[in-house]
């Protein structure tokens, strides 16, 4: 009964005085609007970073040239040529056992030109393996074989979105596109496959990995290998039989003077996950500054709250409340009010993180709205904490008055 | 006997500076009396009434109440005693001005364990039923007279059914007619045995009760019987 009466009485002082009671409660709406908001958006990127990687396929290896330590990325992630890798050494990689895909990569960019049209695009050597590492597919037309890489042919497969932005409605198959000066046949185009990795994988074409190295950027190094591993677990195992193999080709005898780096997607998942997952929980904090600045905003109110029922608190004491009972009722009555401030909040901060998605989601990439039931609780906890611990002192100091100077104080 | 009172001095200490109020006061009061306590102010008055409703604590003498030594009780049995055996009535009403007369009525009960709802919300009801205040339950204070206010008071002070009901002025912020009304239900108290100790500077109204105790300077001036009683029903004058 003590407990309703009060929680009734504090609702009824809360609605008498509604500007100061919403001002109030301002700092905490906006407090775990924003928390709410931020871990919301926080996992939403975190879950579409991870995504795109996945999205490369699961089960593949990488290997870059040049060294790397255990924790920094290797030379060539900041696009420092490095010449150690070679298209020899790929297809060395084909003959260990469970490895069921290999392609070697080599990159560049330049103008594509069909009849009156032409637009620059990135072009990407690979090998005949690619669709099978990617788990990628040609739309229509067909990919190109192991012999037009070896004979160096001039054929090339498009982007979904290269072919209609070149070609439109019509077929391109067996069509002559010039890639700067050199001409290359049509013979595929590729299955629509989107954003991954931050590249949107419509608006590229591929070429043998050989003809681009030896007739569009003159060099006989390759960017990077992808190695798809038949089965999770083997994982482990294909890694250490590459560094053998590789090591044998490269003449190297230490170990630490490897001239490659290998790295398999759930490495770069965990480091990836590692690393948003810190983000998100340092903006969150940011985030949770402002819900202190809330909070001393409560306990400034009640100060004044306190003070303009001074007469209420001494007949109160003087009728048989304790301390504890005056310390209770002030504390329910901030604690109230910072919860209602946090349920809005949280509301708000639903809202925004909707707001955000279905902004992010118009330009094309798979956001995904998340608001976990974690960071629901997470808030409202946090938001009557914040009116338990800033209500503390104004309450302790009406608990502490005395009835008969508190009767008198006008 | 319910209050007794041996020798009690209290003094006010503000920084070096000690300001008797008490200088040594006894006396006894029996149940079903009714003392009025009169003197100019700064005689000590309040001060005696406040130590006598547990809402002070005396210097040094003792003050026995039902038979207890409550000279040194701590907080926590003060603040029982005062919402059990105590029941005020404040010169300004002291009603909080957002809830109705009934829940203004019912607010020491929140404060006392092990009460059944429903019983104690009838006898709230008879009780303003009683002082004519029935058809003003769910009214708030600021719609009600100040003598109406008074009386709603006087209600809360019973709540509880309280072994001693103590009035600080209780006229002292009304008309001679609303007065008068007040002064009626706490003489009817009495006469239904309820032992009442008022204090009042005006000589008409301490002329109500039974026996007036006179302070001057912190010391019992006077302490005599009232041979002529005024009757509230019969009509007030100053």
């Amino acid at each position: 009964m003590y407990l309703f009466k009060t929680i009734k009485f504090s609702l009824g002082n809360l609605l008498l005085q509604k500007s100061r009671s919403f001002l109030t409660m301002l700092g905490i709406i906006i407090g775990v609007g924003a928390v709410i908001s931020i871990m919301a958006v926080g996992a939403s990127a975190q879950n579409l970073l991870l995504n795109q990687v996945r999205s490369m396929g699961s089960n593949l290896v990488g290997i870059l040239p040049g060294a790397a330590d255990e924790s920094g990325a290797p030379a060539a992630m900041f696009g420092i040529e490095v010449t150690t890798l070679k298209y020899e050494d790929a297809i060395a990689l084909e003959d260990l056992p469970h490895i069921t895909a290999v392609s070697a990569y080599s990159r560049g960019r330049g103008t594509i030109s069909y009849l009156n049209k032409s637009n620059d695009y990135d072009y990407v050597g690979v090998s005949s393996n690619y669709i099978n590492v990617e788990d990628a597919a040609v739309e229509s037309g067909r990919f190109f074989r192991s012999e037009e890489v070896d004979s160096l042919a001039r054929v090339i497969v498009l982007g979904s979105q290269v072919k209609d932005d070149l070609f439109g409605k019509s077929d391109p198959i067996n069509q002559r596109v010039k890639v700067g000066q050199v001409s290359f046949k049509v013979i595929g185009v590729m299955e629509e496959r989107g954003v991954a990795m931050f590249q949107n994988q419509d608006e590229q074409v591929f070429i043998p990995v050989k003809t681009v190295q030896k007739m569009m950027i003159g060099v006989d190094h390759l960017a990077f290998i992808r190695v798809k591993v038949d089965k999770e677990e083997n994982i482990s195992l294909v890694i250490s039989q590459i560094e053998n193999t590789l090591r044998f080709r490269h003449h190297i005898q230490d170990p630490a003077k490897d001239d490659f780096t290998i790295r398999s997607t759930d490495q770069a998942l965990d480091i990836l996950g590692t690393i948003t997952q810190a983000l998100k929980m340092f903006l969150a904090v940011v985030a949770a500054i402002s819900l202190l600045v809330g909070g001393i905003g409560i306990m400034n109110i009640m100060f004044v709250v306190v003070n303009e029922r001074t007469r209420e608190i001494g007949l109160r004491k003087a009728i048989g409340a304790k301390r504890k009972d005056i310390l209770i009722q002030f504390l329910i009555e901030s604690a109230t009010m910072t919860l209602i401030g946090g349920l809005i909040g949280i509301v708000m901060g639903v809202l925004i993180a909707l707001a955000i998605s279905v902004g992010v989601n118009y330009f094309d990439y798979d956001w995904q709205f998340i608001v976990t039931p974690l960071s629901v609780i997470v808030s409202t906890l946090m938001a009557i904490s914040v009116g338990l611990l800033f209500g503390l002192w104004p309450a302790n100091r009406a608990s502490k008055l005395n009835p008969v100077e508190a009767m008198r104080y006008e | 006997m319910l209050i007794k009172i041996e020798n009690v001095t209290k003094d006010y200490h503000d920084n070096e500076l000690v300001t008797p109020a008490l200088r040594g006061v006894s006396f006894e009061v029996k149940q079903s009396e009714f003392v009025a306590i009169m003197g100019s102010s700064g005689s000590g008055k309040s001060t005696l009434m406040h130590i006598i409703g547990f809402l002070d604590q005396l210097t040094s003498g003792h003050y026995f109440f039902d038979g207890q030594d409550a000279s040194h009780f701590n907080d926590q049995k003060l603040a029982d005693i005062r919402n059990s055996k105590v029941g005020f009535i404040f010169q300004a009403y002291n009603l909080l001005p957002r809830i109705s007369v009934l829940d203004n009525v019912l607010l020491p009960t929140i404060y006392t364990s092990n009460l059944d709802k429903g019983k104690i919300e009838q006898r709230a009801k008879e009780l303003l039923d009683k002082v004519g205040l029935s058809h003003r339950v769910k009214h708030r204070p600021n719609q009600l007279s100040g003598g109406e206010q008074q009386r709603v008071a006087v209600v809360r002070a019973l709540i509880n059914q309280p072994r001693l009901i103590l009035a600080d002025e209780p006229t002292g912020n009304l008309d001679s007619k609303s007065g008068q009304e007040v002064m009626e239900v706490i003489q009817d108290l009495n006469e239904e045995g309820h032992t009442i100790l008022m204090v009042t500077h005006e000589k008409y109204v301490a002329e109500c009760a039974r026996r007036i105790i006179v302070l001057k300077d912190g010391r019992i001036l006077s302490d005599s019987q009232v041979f002529n009683r005024h009757i509230a029903k019969d009509g007030l004058e100053k």
